[in-house]
């Protein structure tokens, strides 16, 4: 499970983890948009440059760092191959290489902004669309829940897979798919009967 | 202690095509003692019982209150009386961080988020987490997760707590110290438990087979009759 709390909080009083949400996603928003919008190859180690810099200035452990560049890596592969092939080798590196800036852009923010602060923040922003019946508060939580389940969905899956390993199947798509669904499923509602019981979401 | 009531209340659940299935026959009871134990075979009819005190199942027919307040009809007011622990805990911690999941049970009650984190932290030191403050939720060992949740339902001082097979998935030592945890809380606890030894640490217990409440009594009383049904 180590592996799944890549993108965790890490506690601190770093600049980074001192801004405000706001600066910070509209930071993140701009710098990503930087990163896609600029098809220079030379601008891409510069990128990477930067967001290293921002994953030190979080003092984000190298560990950390590591996982997430790892999680982003086989993407990063995967599409810079094919870049090569269409593109030629200059594509390749700077898609690689800007896909990784993205990966460690949002670990920056992941690593100092708890996910309590971003519910805060997105239920603060959400308050216009309550005029139109929406309640701001269950839109920051349910992307707080979104993010809370990832890691949880990620060991069924795993769980699931060494069920079927375990009972000869994993090479049959369907002892596999069938009960992770189920699974997904049943814990969904699981969770929401805890968060019913909580008293979430009644008034 | 707080009264709970159950004045012919049963759960009846549709099968496709087959009619309905009882889970739970019409049950009248009234609960004022400080510790009450729920004992049963699985699919008899435990958890239905505990998920009604609380609006988690809403009664087929008849009436459960607490403190004189309808499940159905004041389900907000009940679900502030009464907190409810489950067996597993994964299901019920949601954030990503300990102090994470305890501010989200505080979200609704304290607006100010500085306050939301002392409030929080207190929470946590108080049920032996502070160190974990910031721990993964899925770092946790199994006992100090059920801990977390429960810490999570204590948040909100409910008067009563309702807890449904909450060692079922621990070792011994974990079952022991959770178990001292639930019995060394102020509020109302309602146990639905498979172990005996927490059952005999109630004030009263309930037995129930077949979807109905078959012995009700003192722990030995209980457990004499439920050790009966066991080896029949």
């Amino acid at each position: 499970m180590t592996d799944l709390m890549a993108g965790l909080h890490q506690p601190g009083d770093t600049v980074l983890h001192r801004l405000p949400v706001g600066a910070k996603v509209l930071g993140l928003a701009g710098l990503s948009l930087a990163i896609v919008l600029v098809r220079d190859v030379r601008a891409a180690p510069a990128f990477l440059a930067v967001t290293l810099l921002l994953a030190a200035l979080a003092r984000v452990p190298a560990r950390s760092v590591w996982r997430a560049a790892r999680g982003v890596l086989l993407i990063a592969v995967v599409a810079s191959l094919l870049q090569w092939w269409w593109y030629g080798g200059a594509k390749a590196a700077e898609t690689f290489l800007d896909l990784l800036s993205l990966g460690l852009a949002a670990l920056a923010l992941t690593a100092t902004t708890e996910v309590n602060q971003m519910v805060d923040a997105l239920a603060r922003w959400a308050r216009p669309l309550r005029v139109l019946g929406i309640d701001p508060d269950r839109v920051g939580l349910t992307v707080a829940l979104t993010i809370g389940a990832l890691p949880g969905t990620i060991a069924i899956a795993r769980e699931t897979r060494d069920a079927a390993r375990a009972r000869g199947l994993d090479r049959n798509p369907r002892a596999y798919l069938s009960p992770f669904v189920i699974r997904v499923v049943a814990r969904a509602h699981e969770s929401g009967d805890a968060l019913h019981a909580r008293g979430i979401g009644d008034d | 202690m707080p009264t709970i009531e159950l004045d012919e209340a049963s759960v009846r659940v549709p099968l496709p095509g087959r009619g309905e299935r009882e889970v739970l026959a019409p049950t009248t009871l009234t609960l004022t003692e400080r510790r009450i134990g729920v004992i049963g075979a699985n699919g008899s009819g435990k958890s239905t019982l505990a998920r009604l005190l609380n609006g988690l199942v809403r009664p087929t027919s008849g009436r459960v209150s607490v403190e004189g307040r309808d499940v159905v009809r004041e389900g907000a007011a009940v679900r502030r009386l009464v907190g409810f622990c489950f067996t597993d805990p994964a299901a019920q911690l949601v954030m990503p961080t300990c102090v994470e999941d305890i501010e989200l049970s505080l979200r609704r009650r304290v607006a100010d988020g500085t306050t939301r984190r002392a409030r929080a932290m207190e929470v946590l030191a108080a049920n032996g987490l502070a160190d974990h403050a910031h721990d993964s939720v899925h770092s946790l060992s199994g006992g100090q997760r059920q801990l977390l949740a429960l810490a999570g339902v204590l948040a909100l001082d409910p008067t009563v707590v309702v807890a449904d097979e909450p060692t079922t998935l621990l070792d011994r030592a974990n079952t022991r110290r959770v178990g001292d945890t639930l019995f060394g809380l102020d509020q109302q606890l309602v146990l639905v438990t498979h172990d005996l030894d927490l059952a005999a640490r109630c004030d009263r217990v309930l037995v129930v087979d077949a979807a109905r409440v078959v012995a009700d009594g003192s722990p030995s009383d209980s457990i004499a009759h439920y050790t009966g049904l066991v080896d029949r």
